[in-house]
């Protein structure tokens, strides 16, 4: 194995951590001012993910920074070609960011107001493009001779990659559902519950819509760089899983059935992809691939010694802090604002 | 108005407003570990109430660090891709090692101090906020290490039209990193310390509570010792790094010092008005000399000017203009050295204070509180000298600013993300500003802090 496909696998791992971790603090967001009936509860709910969102953030920038570092021409190419998307993205990660912060720091419930909407909106909005962005990147975009996106806003937008955006979307909102059955109790609980049994059917039906969708509407089975085996079954066999355990209440396997569906679903499509990293629908000449974009041997190599090392350091002290907030959070619990 | 253009504004404010957090964030993490610290040795809960009314201030702060730093982890890449393209070989690793081995820790501890008073032994509590202060500690040292390979270019060979690494080891011991690290450093350190001091100095100039009161006094204590420690640092430091761009970057300093013709001995100038058309002053105020004394540590040696320094540029690297702004470059200077010539006499004035037991002197302590700013002020005037006076280069001698900009993103593209982002960073402005003022000014104590309900 060439370095080169080693750092397509860390860059998987890489995302399927953050959406994994990130995938259920956007589910909490999105569902915050659906299931939070008063202040209390929505602090609640904020601090179920309050010591840790920041962390799972972490695992986006990283992956950034990786695909920067190890495939700079993929993360010009990228981040140039889907521009406005990104500027929308980010302006939800900042005001998210801030509101998980500020908003308990007033009492005047028009303040608390605002910044409740800024943690939706900071939510959804990348819940939503995540998936549309990832789609784009298997069904190809505009991409020419020279490496550049050539095609506009609007050509990101195709009926493919929004059906991935919802996709995406239900996902998360689900992931966040059951995380919030694991974490809260009484009456927020049984809200939440319900709320589970409500978006799982409707997660479910979108999923499988775009699994269909790819077969018909993407190169990516003629392209199979590795066969993806029993991947992509197993990551659909887990969505039936998480329905069968939320609906006998084991709820802990239900969120490890959630966390294996959005985990396989990424492997999946990179799987999918690899070895290319950015499909060209002009010309499959010009797509970008781990090679063509690639960095240097020497960087490749330095940078691999510095992953191995601290990949799992981090690991480590991230399990711990979840170790350390394990237990449920309830109106009655001594509220860290 | 072109998207070049455009993008500079957009690079420029955001990382301008992403640096108005960040020095605060690293110096304030090391004083309120210092205070715990005090507080776990002592088991006096003072220090207790102390770390907590500082870390209030920290989080604040944090948060919207955090929240301007995601932007620059991007755009690069959106708004510089040919820049991305041509040195991501190098300049990649040092912001993803940054992110694994800084970022993590940061954010990671920073939850656990936050939400684990109650569920973390003290000792754990403790080495919580150490590890947060030590992850933003590396990360300035990675994310320096990638601005320095801007400044002085090391390790590294062209290939196929793009920069790959040579030397991982030479980017780490580049010389302009060693000088730029530590001033960066002791800036943040001072940054936090006149923070403390200026609001110890509001609180102690009102009527107090004696534990308040005595709060505010032992703050006071704690800001001025480091406080006169990184303000010396900061300009022994300032004027190594002086000495040091001369070297490097000579065209930097002579426009800081509007020197057009070489000179030997060099002045220094105090107040210049210079009309860059004519390349020559208009007025100006100069020390005979000095410069050279500054330059060299003694009063001769040639210090050469701006009009030499264009002509060798364009035998080097061909027809074109090398001067940056001789305007920005000369009063972004003396903006901070001039913030950090006052920051001294204040520190040293604070400590007076301490020897002399003056520390209720209202007419001192009224000096401190809008010293706050002076780092402030010192902070972004550096930025804007480092970055502006290596101009027109992106990469000093091998890329030029104007060949590094993303081909196709559109005017209209830029023009809409820097309306919005800076919309977006006024009103997250605001909402700090509010929020710092109201927990800055709050006597600790006082008002219970709020609880469930
Ligand atoms: C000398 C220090 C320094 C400098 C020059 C920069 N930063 Fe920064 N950055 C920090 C010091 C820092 C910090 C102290 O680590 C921060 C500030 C406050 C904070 O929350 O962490 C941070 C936060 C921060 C974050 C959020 C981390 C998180 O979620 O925890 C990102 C992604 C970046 N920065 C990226 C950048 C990039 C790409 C820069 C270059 C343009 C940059 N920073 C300049
Ligand atoms: C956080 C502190 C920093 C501040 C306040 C800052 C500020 C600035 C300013 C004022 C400019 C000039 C903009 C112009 O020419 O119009 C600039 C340019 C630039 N800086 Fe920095 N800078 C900072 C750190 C960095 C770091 C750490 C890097 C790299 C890792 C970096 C990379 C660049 C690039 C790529 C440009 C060229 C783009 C341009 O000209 O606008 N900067 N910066
Ligand atoms: C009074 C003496 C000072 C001197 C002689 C001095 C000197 C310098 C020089 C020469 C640079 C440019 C380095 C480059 O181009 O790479 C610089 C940059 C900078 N200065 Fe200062 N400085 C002084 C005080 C301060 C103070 C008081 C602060 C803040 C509290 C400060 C903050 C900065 C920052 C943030 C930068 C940009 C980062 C860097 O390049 O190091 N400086 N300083």
């Amino acid at each position: 194995m060439d370095l080169n496909i080693l750092w397509f696998i860390l860059i998987t791992v890489l995302f399927v951590g953050f959406f994994i971790l990130e995938g259920f603090d956007y589910g909490v967001g999105i569902l915050l001012p659906f299931l939070g009936k008063n202040d209390t509860e929505r602090r609640v709910i904020i601090n179920t993910i309050g010591p840790v969102w920041d962390g799972n953030e972490v695992w986006l920038l990283t992956a950034g920074g990786a695909i920067f570092a190890a495939f700079p021409h993929w993360y010009a190419t990228l981040f140039s070609g889907f521009y406005m998307a990104l500027f929308l993205l980010l302006l939800g990660l900042i005001v998210r960011a801030v509101a998980f912060e500020y908003r308990s720091k007033d009492e005047n419930p028009r303040w608390r107001m605002v910044w409740d909407w800024a943690i939706f909106f900071g939510s959804a909005v990348p819940a939503l493009l995540w998936g549309v962005a990832i789609a784009n990147m298997v069904y190809g975009v505009k991409i020419d001779a020279e490496m550049n996106y050539v095609g506009t806003f609007f050509d990101l937008l195709n009926p493919y990659a929004l059906l991935g955006g919802l996709a995406s979307f239900t996902l998360f909102t689900l992931h966040g559902a059951v995380y919030l059955d694991l974490k809260t109790t009484d009456a927020l609980r049984e809200r939440a519950m319900k709320m589970t049994l409500r978006v799982g059917p409707v997660a479910t039906v979108i999923v499988v819509a775009f699994i269909i969708a790819t077969y018909f509407f993407t190169d990516a089975i003629e392209h199979l760089g590795v066969d993806p085996g029993f991947v992509p079954m197993a990551s659909l066999l887990s969505l039936f899983g998480a329905a069968y355990f939320v609906n006998t209440k084991r709820l802990g396997w239900g969120f490890v059935m959630t966390s294996l569906n959005i985990g396989l679903s990424v492997i999946t499509i990179f799987m999918l992809l690899f070895p290319r990293v950015l499909v060209s629908n002009l010309n499959p000449e010009w797509s970008l691939t781990i090679y063509n974009a690639s960095s240097s041997p020497k960087t490749l190599t330095i940078m691999s010694f510095v992953a191995l090392i601290f990949l799992p350091i981090v690991l480590g002290y991230q399990a711990w802090s979840y170790w350390v907030f394990r237990h449920r959070v309830s109106i009655k619990s001594e509220l860290t604002y | 108005m072109d998207a070049l253009i455009l993008a500079r504004w957009q690079f420029a404010i955001t990382t301008v407003y992403h640096f108005f957090f960040v020095p605060l964030s690293i110096g304030l993490a090391l004083i309120v570990a210092i205070m715990e610290t005090i507080y776990v040795r002592t088991g006096n809960p003072l220090y207790k109430t102390m770390t907590k009314f500082w870390g209030k201030l920290l989080v604040i702060n944090f948060a919207i660090g955090v929240a301007t730093g995601i932007v620059q982890e991007f755009q690069f890449g959106m708004n510089w891709s040919d820049y991305s393209r041509f040195v991501g070989d190098i300049f990649g690793a040092p912001l993803a090692i940054e992110a694994l081995m800084a970022f993590f820790l940061e954010s990671t501890f920073l939850g656990l101090w936050l939400f684990g008073w109650e569920k973390l032994t003290k000792l754990q509590h403790l080495v919580s906020i150490w590890l947060l202060a030590i992850g933003s500690t590396i990360s300035s040292f990675w994310i320096l290490a990638a601005n320095s390979f801007m400044h002085q270019p090391v390790g590294y060979v062209i290939n196929n039209g793009r920069a790959e690494m040579e030397s991982f080891s030479a980017l780490l011991t580049n010389g302009h990193l060693w000088v730029q690290w530590p001033h960066t450093m002791f800036a943040a350190i001072s940054t936090a310390a006149f923070f403390v001091l200026g609001i110890s100095a509001y609180h102690l100039r009102r009527p107090l509570a004696d534990e308040a009161k005595e709060l505010f006094r032992r703050s006071f204590q704690i800001g001025t010792l480091i406080g006169i420690v990184s303000t010396l640092g900061v300009v022994l430091a300032g004027h190594a790094q002086s000495q040091y761009i001369i070297k490097v970057q000579p065209m930097k300093m002579a426009a800081a010092e509007a020197l057009w013709e070489s000179e030997d001995p060099a002045a220094l100038s105090l107040f210049t008005v210079a009309s860059e058309a004519e390349q020559r002053d208009l007025f100006a105020i100069k020390i005979p000399g000095m410069l050279s004394f500054l330059t060299f540590n003694r009063f001769e040696g040639e210090v050469r000017g701006i009009k030499d320094l264009q002509a060798e540029s364009e035998a080097t690297y061909g027809p074109g203009n090398y001067i940056p702004s001789v305007f920005l470059n000369y009063w972004s200077f003396r903006g901070m050295v001039g913030a950090g010539t006052l920051m001294l006499g204040l520190a040293a004035m604070a400590l007076y204070m301490l020897a002399r037991d003056k520390i209720q002197s209202p007419r001192m302590l009224a000096l401190l509180v809008p010293a706050l700013g002076l780092p402030y002020l010192a902070n972004a005037t550096g930025w804007i000298f480092t970055e502006m006076g290596r101009q027109p280069w992106i990469v000093y001698g091998v890329l030029r600013t104007e060949d590094a900009v993303s081909p196709t993103v559109s005017t209209g593209m830029v023009l809409i993300t820097l309306i919005g982002f800076t919309l977006v960073y006024l009103v997250l402005m605001a909402a700090t500003a509010y929020l710092m003022l109201k927990y800055a000014t709050r006597v600790p104590g006082e008002t219970a802090t709020v609880h469930a309900g």
